[in-house]
């Protein structure tokens, strides 16, 4: 086993760690933070469904960035959605044998790799040419789309320009999951590509990437306009409520 | 300050974005509260020692008491959808006008204390130690936004910079950097029940002296009780509708309606007040405090219903907490919502054929009608989402032949403040809102321009007020603003129903 091998799949088994523990721990701290008022950005929803729908209708579509910004909205549609795709057709790695739809899925990762790439440059232009993106941005926001893009076009040169094992790849990562280790190619660009997917399932729990929790945890957006119909008494709340004497 | 310390901003065809202009509006800040303010609501009289410290826990103590204050923290991506959405950044340029750029201030700060990148890299990811110059800028900028929620429409994940300015103010008064205008507000509501801290005697006054003039104008005795025990309605509305132009045409026109209603109702010397302050500093305890005086009221004169009259963030208040602060309300008339707002039960009037208006009287008129950010965004009337929209049109239009409305990106849901909202209506921020309110001064122009619109319905006390004062800066006559109840008090055909 070479020393290669062993790093990535300890790397890999510590990541999965971080994320998944981190974003439990995020998930458990953001679930048992009280919502003392209601406070859904209104026009909402009357009922726990409509409100479901509207989260739902923002996880997938996008719904207030479109109303706000049409050029945000679209470059960050293709970066989404392309990653989304491509997300799917990795899972080819990880499952055998591969089910029926994540084959029918394959010949589109390849567009969708590409369409992922160009959405974050168009991103990352508006922080560089737009002034007002240019002055809410910090090192960090250029390093995290740095990083999106480099895994991103590493992935593309396996694809287009090196040919990858990806037979050996699958081995890998399939031995990593039945904790009998096999050994991983050493080419430069795999290499890469999967350090970086190392480091940002490690930045997951701690940077802006908990916009994916955030938004369902959103009072904006995941509340119901029923106040007057219900009282919302938080518990810190609770003990002021009761020493009214009337 | 005197008129001519700023400039006006220029009234465009079109909306524009204005090109960043750092510290454009570094200079505006309101008037510090004084010591004897701020003991009265419980807060240190001065900056405390060790004020960093404190700031610091206090923050985390908001982050584990409110999770939008803490998920709002953390889910932002710094996508920019919403640095052209607020009327401050619209109007003034300044980049920490900018709603993700105003939340910056505070989570520079909590990213420093409360994160693992900010710990570690706080240069990678813009955190900062709390420091005495941000501080400042907390007391500038957190002033400089009417917590109006606009932002909270167009960002992706919903983060209400509103949310953030309330919870950043309690911090600073917790360390004893209070707002004057606020906390003296505040302070008169605990002591005497109303904003202006109007006693009894001169509240009975002006009621008595509202019952003079309308019967001498329309030779019908309508009545304008206060602290009637066993009235059916309490009414509990602004105290600028008492005495200010054009309010108490509005309080006019309640009491015109509910005498055509045949409905009994008062007004409480107790709860005087519709409008909440300690909704813009944040402060739960100081709500609860002033909303429960409203049960108090309620149960002392034994009404069976709430009303609010007119009022942007005191409906918010009284729609979406009251409830929660002041309820339950098991002992009002459980067929009726409570509270209600004075549209519902003049819209309810006009379903019925409970009222007889006739718009004719406001053929003079010219009517198009401004969304108050809090009726909007922050509460509901009627039974469906987007009543709150509705109902105000259906009611001007009832009292109304000529109603028009403005560019469709400045109301509704994505209406503009009027730039006084969010505890900034005070002579200390003038230069801050007539340039806040660039974004419905241009919108208004157009209509005005287009249709000859001669009138604009409100129906905040805060609003109007802001609009009164601001209107002349862009060379409109401060009597465009009218109080939707206004224009039924002229159209409502009293002694018809009788
Ligand atoms: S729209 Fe929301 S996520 Fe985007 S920068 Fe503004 S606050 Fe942040
Ligand atoms: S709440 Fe309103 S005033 Fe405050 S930042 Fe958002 S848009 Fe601006």
């Amino acid at each position: 086993m070479s020393l290669v091998t062993v790093a990535y799949a300890v790397a890999f088994y510590l990541a999965t760690i971080i994320l998944v523990g981190g974003l439990i721990y995020r998930i458990r701290e953001y679930a048992t933070v009280p919502s003392p008022l209601k406070i859904p950005t209104m026009p909402a929803p009357l009922t726990p469904m409509g409100a479901f729908w509207r989260v739902v209708r923002e996880v997938i579509f996008f719904e207030s960035l479109f109303k706000s910004n049409k050029w945000i909205w679209i470059f960050g549609v293709l970066f989404h959605a392309g990653l989304a795709v491509v997300l799917i057709r990795h899972l080819r790695y990880f499952i055998e044998p591969v089910w029926f739809w994540v084959v029918l899925i394959q010949p589109f990762g390849v567009y969708a790799g590409f369409a992922m790439v160009a959405g974050l440059f168009g991103l990352w232009g508006r922080r560089v040419v737009v002034d007002r993106v240019r002055y809410i941005s910090s090192p960090s926001d250029h390093l995290m789309l740095a990083l999106l893009v480099a895994i991103g076009i590493s992935g593309l040169i396996m694809r287009y320009v090196t040919r990858t094992d990806v037979i050996a790849v699958k081995a890998f990562f399939m031995g990593l999951m039945r904790f009998d280790w096999q050994p991983l190619p050493t080419e430069p660009v795999l290499l890469i590509h999967l350090g970086l997917v190392v480091l940002l399932m490690v930045l997951f729990p701690f940077s802006k990437l908990l916009h994916i929790p955030g938004l369902f945890f959103s009072p904006t957006r995941n509340q119901w306009d029923n106040a007057r119909e219900k009282r919302h008494l938080a518990t810190w709340a609770a003990p002021m409520d009761a020493q009214r004497d009337t | 300050m005197a008129k001519e310390e700023f400039q006006v901003p220029e009234v465009r065809e079109h909306l524009e974005i204005p090109p960043v202009v750092e510290g454009a509006m570094a200079h505006s800040q309101p008037f510090v509260a004084a010591a004897d303010h701020q003991s009265l609501l419980g807060y240190p009289e001065e900056l405390v020692d060790g004020w960093e410290d404190k700031a610091v826990e206090k923050m985390g103590e908001m982050a584990r008491k409110y999770r939008s204050f803490r998920v709002f923290l953390d889910a932002c991506v710094k996508c920019g959808a919403c640095t052209d959405k607020c009327h401050y950044y619209l109007g003034t340029g300044d980049p920490k006008n900018m709603p993700v750029a105003r939340q910056d201030l505070l989570r520079q700060v909590y990213r420093r204390y409360y994160t693992l990148g900010g710990k570690l890299f706080p240069g990678l990811v813009g955190a900062k130690d709390m420091s005495k110059e941000i501080f400042d800028d907390w007391y500038r900028y957190y002033h400089q936004c009417s917590q109006c929620r606009r932002c909270s429409v167009f960002c992706p994940y919903g983060i209400d910079t509103a949310e953030i300015s309330m919870a950043a103010r309690e911090i600073m008064d917790s360390v004893g950097l209070g707002q004057k205008y606020c906390n003296e507000i505040i302070g008169k509501v605990h002591k005497i029940g109303n904003n202006l801290g109007l006693p009894l005697p001169a509240l009975e006054d002006t009621m008595e002296g509202l019952e003079e003039d309308v019967e001498e104008d329309t030779g019908v005795a309508v009545k304008y009780p206060v602290n009637v025990e066993g009235a059916e309605v309490l009414l509990v509305t602004p105290s600028a509708d008492f005495f200010a132009e054009p309010h108490v045409d509005g309080l006019i026109g309640y009491g015109k309606v509910f005498h055509q209603a045949g409905v009994s109702w008062t007004v409480s010397s107790h709860a005087s007040e519709a409008a909440n302050f300690a909704l813009f500093t944040g402060s739960y305890e100081h709500m609860f405090k002033i909303s429960n005086r409203i049960r108090e009221a309620a149960l002392e004169l034994g009404v069976k219903r709430i009303v609010f009259g007119e009022c942007g963030h005191a409906w918010r208040v009284a729609y979406s907490f009251l409830n929660t602060l002041a309820g339950p309300w098991d002992f009002l008339d459980p067929r009726y919502p409570v509270p209600q707002h004075i549209m519902e039960f003049t819209y309810d009037l006009i379903q019925r054929g409970g009222i007889n208006l006739d718009p004719e009287a406001n053929d003079d008129k010219v009517v198009t009608v401004h969304d108050s950010c809090n009726v909007a965004r922050a509460s509901r009337m009627g039974t469906r989402p987007g009543d709150q929209f509705a109902y105000p049109r259906a009611v001007i239009k009832a009292s109304v032949n000529r109603f028009v409305e403005m560019d469709p990106n400045t109301t509704m849901e994505a209406t503009f403040c009027c730039g006084g909202g969010g505890g900034l209506l005070t002579d200390d921020l003038m230069e801050l809102r007539v340039k806040g309110a660039l974004p419905r001064m241009e919108a208004l122009k157009e209509v005005v321009e287009r249709d000859g619109v001669t009138h604009m319905a409100a129906m905040c006390a805060i609003c109007k007020s802001q609009f009164t004062k601001v209107l002349p800066y862009y060379g409109m006559g401060m009597d465009m603003v009218v109080s939707v109840h206004q224009l039924v008090s002229e159209a409502i055909q009293l002694g018809t129903k009788d």
